[in-house]
């Protein structure tokens, strides 16, 4: 069964198309990887999945619900991890992951629990009660991870979860990931350490200038494309012309 | 709208307060220091009355000239000191020692006497003139000194006028006789002074959780955009409510004691909690509008500055004051603080009733300009 499924998805703005006709199917309890330059139309996809987008033409669907037309039904099952960590920056760790928490409706009892044990799994410790002003970049990610993860959604977007974060901060990253795809989890993920996407991902999707230029998995794309690994197939697919976002 | 949801949009709003010194001090520390500095300018610390210090020059040797300094000295906003050289009075008042310096000349009880012997003939009386300087320095004091001085001589002149008027002035020195400071005038004001800050709050708040993406994060959640608003309109209630403790409870320290009883101070709460309403709707407003925080700032003065100056203590024309919220709840208060007006009266129920229109006109105007045109 599929999770997600976009349908000729199209997202224009003004004079740019950041999503041009993307078709593409995730699998329910699928690691997704959606990589693409700066620019390419990962973060607009996201975003017209989440709802925050409406697209200009095409379809999106989470779970079966439209991103539109049942967005009060997709914001029940999906979690966010945004590109840019958004929190509380008067508010602690914890408080900030409660917060969200209680937004999306997680038992008080429950949602005590769970944030205990995100804390520990991100590694936020005894930080965890101090203010999120006073956090480094990479804590900043852990505790917005967190915060996307703290009612357990069925559908998660991670979007470059690991930026900024020290090796320790990654590899505990990809444990909760990990965990997530071994509980059945969907989990699409942007990154641009494509090692980590290539260890990671069950299938990836290359994207540039909001078409889907590639779809497989890591080894399938490695070998279609005669790679030593997935970031030689990413370069010979997108160029080593550097991209700005705009 | 979701009861838990808002509760902890409401916590959080208000450790927002608690945490950023900013806020705490536009909430809660600025209210409490105008009050006390306005009491410690307006001649209320301690409770004690405004009194003028006003210096007599008693050079008349008659009995009239001593009844007339013996009938100022029982008006209990003057202070009064007898001195006898001018020179002394004249440079006490330059440094701000004296409010007013009186000099009853030394025909004072001549004139008088001829006035009371040819009452109807004017050219037979001895005219003769009081010398009074005041400090001009002091607004409060050249306005308030002379006419309760002109009401001093009627009343000491009146009972020597045989012919006299069926007219007399019952109680001509009521005002004084109450003893209200200039502060007590002041104080309901102060209460909407402090409640049109919250524009600036609300604001700032919305427009930086707008640019850190966390209003978009938000929107990712079951949480929704009513859930937002009552969050905002409940935690600024309750900041509302903390404003008016504190300056009721800092003007009461500082010798405010209102008229109306627990029932007038229920209804006071009332009026400032609606007008925290209408700070609220502002506030949406003006973040429906500005790209940032630091612009949030600068518009929401486009609001706080008029209700500011023409709805609380500063004089304006009342035909414009009352184009603005404040100016009703102030007017309210005062009847209830300072009038004693039962809550029933016509001018309090039709005060309450505007500023409930306005603050209901205005919440929902800004709720709809910030789904319009705040968020992303």
């Amino acid at each position: 069964m599929h999770s997600i499924e976009l349908q000729d998805l199209t997202k224009r703005f003004e004079d740019k198309t950041a999503v041009d006709r993307l078709t593409l199917k995730i699998n329910e309890g699928e690691l997704f990887g959606l990589l693409g330059p700066n620019g390419a139309g990962k973060t607009v996809t996201i975003k017209t999945l989440c709802g925050i987008l409406k697209p200009t033409s095409g379809a999106a669907t989470v779970n079966g619900f439209d991103a539109t037309k049942d967005a009060d039904k997709v914001r029940e099952i999906i979690g966010l991890c945004p590109q840019e960590p958004a929190y509380y920056s008067y508010l602690t760790g914890r408080e900030n992951i409660e917060i969200f928490g209680t937004f999306h409706g997680v038992p008080t009892k429950q949602l005590r629990e769970r944030t205990t044990q995100l804390i520990e799994a991100v590694g936020l410790g005894d930080d965890a009660d101090r203010r999120t002003g006073k956090y480094s970049g990479g804590m900043v990610r852990r505790v917005s991870l967190a915060m996307a993860l703290i009612h357990d959604p069925a559908v998660a977007f991670l979007d470059e979860p690991t930026v900024a974060m020290d090796p320790q901060s990654r590899h505990a990253t990809w444990d909760i990931i990990r965990d997530l795809k071994k509980r059945g989890k969907t989990v699409v993920l942007t990154s641009h350490y494509i090692e980590e996407v290539e260890a990671l991902a069950d299938r990836v999707g290359v994207i540039d200038n909001g078409k889907l230029i590639a779809l497989g998995t890591p080894t399938e794309l490695k070998q279609r494309h005669g790679a030593a690994s997935l970031e030689d197939v990413f370069i010979t697919l997108t160029g080593r012309k550097i991209r700005e976002e705009s | 709208m979701n009861a838990r949801r808002v509760s902890a949009l409401v916590i959080k709003e208000l450790k927002r307060t608690i945490r950023e010194p900013a806020n705490l001090f536009m909430v809660i520390v600025f209210p409490l220091l105008l009050t006390i500095a306005f009491g410690a300018s307006f001649g209320a610390i301690g409770g004690a009355e405004t009194r003028y210090s006003v210096a007599v020059i008693n050079q008349d040797t008659g009995a009239m000239g001593a009844a007339f300094t013996g009938a100022l000295a029982h008006i209990e906003v003057l202070s009064i000191q007898n001195y006898t050289d001018p020179a002394t009075a004249q440079s006490d008042l330059q440094q701000g020692r004296l409010k007013a310096v009186l000099t009853i000349p030394a025909d004072f009880t001549d004139s008088l006497q001829s006035y009371t012997q040819s009452p109807a003939t004017p050219s037979k009386w001895h005219n003769t003139t009081l010398s009074l300087s005041i400090d001009e320095g002091s607004m409060v004091a050249s306005a308030a000194i002379p006419p309760i001085i002109q009401q001093v001589i009627s009343a000491v002149t009146q009972p020597i006028n045989k012919v006299g008027t069926p007219i007399t002035i019952g109680a001509p020195t009521l005002v004084e006789a109450q003893a209200i400071s200039q502060f007590a005038y002041m104080v309901p004001g102060l209460f909407s002074y402090a409640a049109v800050f919250l524009i600036m709050m609300v604001a700032q708040a919305l427009t930086t959780e707008r640019e850190q993406g966390i209003l978009r994060r938000i929107s990712v959640t079951p949480t929704t955009v009513g859930d937002i608003f009552a969050g905002h309109i409940v935690s600024n209630l309750i900041l509302g409510a903390a404003q008016v403790t504190l300056v009721f409870a800092a003007s009461y320290l500082m010798g405010f004691r209102p008229l109306g009883g627990a029932t007038g101070v229920a209804i006071a709460f009332a009026a400032v909690l609606t007008l925290t309403v209408t700070s609220v709707g502002l506030g949406l407003i003006t973040a429906a509008f500005a790209r940032n925080s630091g612009a949030a700032t600068g518009i929401s003065f486009v609001f706080i500055l008029p209700l500011m100056f023409l709805g609380t203590f500063v004089p304006a024309p009342e035909y414009i004051s009352r184009l603005v919220p404040t100016w009703y709840v102030t007017d309210t208060l005062t009847s209830i603080f300072l009038r004693g007006a039962p809550i029933t009266s016509a001018t309090i129920i039709n005060d309450l009733l505007t500023v409930a229109g306005a603050s209901t006109l205005i919440i929902i105007v800004g709720i709809l300009a910030f789904r319009r045109f705040g968020r992303d």
